[in-house]
């Protein structure tokens, strides 16, 4: 099913969690609302899930085209699983997730032995069918989270809303986690979004990101398209390690390595670390002169920081590590810095 | 089964500790208590049950655990319900009503028998209006369970209020999302949250109701076989110099009240049965 908002605002006393944002969510897609905290992502989530209502007379939240702004939570047929799991902690886990069947009105209850069968079937699904009998208390954090999302779709949701859902999980399990549901997605083809401020997680995952800052949304696309072409500063910065830099420190020497559409000269440009090309200084040619200031070689990639000759600027720079050891870099030695893609917003546009 | 030398804890003092701790409640609760049983151990058989089985005594028993059993439950019911508003809702004068609630705690028992005794007296400002339609309260077995249930109140919701505080909204949110009504929330996951709390401030109430005696004193009126508590059936006991029947009394009083505490803990360790480990 697909959801729509259009126009949210929502003010909390002086504080304005949502002004007037839109979305829309494609059937069947994955989507991530990526911020930082205090971004208003959550608070639109719960408006989608009508634990919390937009304020009065600013816009409309629509499943499949049909008006639901003043449905209650219980009757939109949403499951959402929430950060910090809210399990029922007197009931096994086979009762909390039989709990949305048994509080359905007679009428409509399963019988007890198909409650007890879809249940068992929800677990399996989540591959947790031999702890149905144990108690949220005796589980990891991981198992509860998948507790919970049995749970939610129990109720045969048409849409998923998870609250952060690997928030409160170490990074091992969380990235484990993060796959998993990614093919489960794939596998139950239900409609979801799940809040995050991990961009790692928003753009490994999602099929569409949606960046939200200060109450508004900033860019939606896909993760390429959001990584490649960011709309803003903000989504620049936050979608990775950026280098800003003020464009003074590049006339001269740098500015034949640049478009001619090159931004004014006291506007900021943007490189990513690993869009700066490094050559020995003694080698000539253009670019920006730079001393190295420390050499970080644990990891896949290694990183250097730097500091520009000119504009005393500190810079991050990665390269590959066969790159660092074929330089043969030390501390204090002098290089030069070649931008190869660049960023600039002083025209509302990227370069 | 290995013994606490084997599995060694990072916590230090335990044997100075659990040392000082028995040797505390030993010398506090243990000693009085025996001297009891020891008074008690020197009568005879016959003369024990003439002193605990009279059915004057026996008249005792029912007034003080019927009204402490009806008075700890009514306190469960509406302490409940008082800590439900002063955590939930916030008004003004939030701060005064959550004092008022020590109140009973705080003012001797005699002041509180005297000023319920002049309220429901069929001459005080509630009695006149009850009296003539025909509720009396002071001087009857309704005056004893009031009474029992001003001074329980208290315990009932300084124990029920930090759990509520603490449970997360989120779970009742939940609960909303999964098409739960708010009924069926309250009943199938507050009330369970909530179950060893009440059963905690329940015992507490119960217990302080049943060896209350300042307060009933006064409003029950002291008529043997009617309104007469067995606090005060003691009391009368040692005033005729029988000590020996009062020390009686006082451990039939003792071991059932034990007993009944003891079927509350166990109540209470299954309705937590889920918090494992």
């Amino acid at each position: 099913m697909s959801i729509e908002a259009h126009g949210i605002r929502k003010k909390f006393g002086a504080y304005t969690a949502l002004d007037g944002v839109d979305l829309n969510v494609p059937q069947g897609k994955l989507v991530a609302l990526l911020g930082p905290s205090g971004s208003g992502k959550t608070t639109l989530l719960r408006i989608i899930a009508g634990l919390e209502f937009p304020d009065p007379g600013s816009g409309r939240v629509l499943f499949h085209g049909e008006d639901v702004t003043d449905v209650p939570a219980g009757k939109r047929r949403v499951g959402f699983v929430f950060q910090h799991y809210a399990l029922f902690k007197h009931m096994s886990v086979f009762e909390n997730v039989a709990f949305g069947l048994r509080v359905r009105k007679r009428s409509h209850r399963p019988t007890n032995a198909s409650i007890a069968e879809r249940a068992h079937r929800l677990l399996e699904l989540v591959q947790l069918d031999g702890l149905a009998g144990r108690y949220p208390s005796q589980l990891s954090g991981g198992e509860r989270q998948r507790v919970a999302l049995a749970r939610a779709l129990a109720v045969e949701p048409k849409v998923l809303l998870l609250d952060e859902p690997f928030g409160a999980l170490d990074a091992r399990v969380r990235k484990d986690l993060r796959r998993w549901l990614r093919r489960f997605h794939d596998e139950i083809q239900l409609t979801t979004i799940f809040v995050t401020h991990d961009q790692e997680e928003a753009l490994e995952i999602a099929d569409e990101v949606v960046i939200m800052n200060k109450a508004h949304v900033e860019q939606v696309g896909t993760p390429q398209q959001v990584y490649d072409k960011p709309a803003s500063p903000f989504v620049y910065q936050f979608l990775g390690n950026v280098n800003v830099l003020r464009a003074p420190a590049l006339a001269g020497s740098l500015r034949r390595g640049l478009r001619p559409d090159e931004p004014a000269p006291d506007g900021q440009i943007f490189v990513r670390p690993h869009d700066i090309e490094v050559t020995p200084h003694d080698a000539g040619g253009s670019g920006l002169s730079a001393i190295v200031r420390h050499i970080h070689a644990a990891g896949p990639q290694a990183r250097l920081l730097v500091e520009q000759v000119q504009t005393r600027e500190h810079v991050e720079v990665e390269i590959s590590r066969s790159e660092l050891t074929d330089l043969n870099l030390r501390v204090n030695d002098l290089i030069r810095l070649r931008l190869r893609q660049t960023h600039s917003f002083d025209e509302d546009y990227a370069i | 089964m290995a013994s606490p030398r084997d599995s060694r804890s990072i916590l230090p003092g335990f044997g100075l500790s659990l040392g000082f701790t028995l040797a505390y409640l030993g010398l506090i609760v243990l000693v009085p208590l025996s001297a009891a049983f020891i008074r008690t151990a020197g009568m005879s058989w016959h003369d024990f049950v003439v002193a605990v089985a009279s059915p004057r005594v026996i008249a005792a028993y029912r007034l003080s655990f019927g009204a402490s059993l009806a008075a700890g439950f009514v306190n469960m019911v509406f302490g409940l319900v008082v800590a439900w508003v002063l955590v939930r809702y916030s008004f003004p004068g939030k701060r005064i009503v959550d004092a008022l609630v020590d109140l009973p705690f705080a003012l001797p028992t005699a002041v509180a028998g005297i000023a319920l005794t002049s309220l429901y007296s069929p001459h005080g400002w509630i009695g006149r209006w009850l009296v003539p339609l025909g509720f009396k309260v002071a001087f009857t077995w309704t005056g004893v369970f009031v009474a029992l249930t001003f001074i329980g109140l208290p315990f009932v919701v300084r124990t029920v209020q930090p759990v509520l505080q603490e449970l997360e909204p989120e779970i009742e949110e939940a609960s909303s999302t999964l098409g739960a009504s708010r009924i069926q929330t309250v009943t199938r996951i507050l009330l369970p949250e909530l179950m060893p709390s009440l059963l905690t401030g329940f015992a507490l109430a119960f217990a302080r109701a049943l060896g209350e005696y300042g307060s009933v004193v006064f409003i029950s009126g002291n008529m043997p076989m009617k309104t007469e508590i067995v606090p005060l059936l003691i009391i009368t006991k040692l005033e005729q110099y029988d000590y020996r029947g009062a020390t009686a009394i006082a451990v039939v009083m003792l071991v059932s009240s034990f007993v009944l505490l003891l079927l509350i803990n166990l109540l209470q360790k299954w309705s937590r049965r889920y918090h494992a480990i």
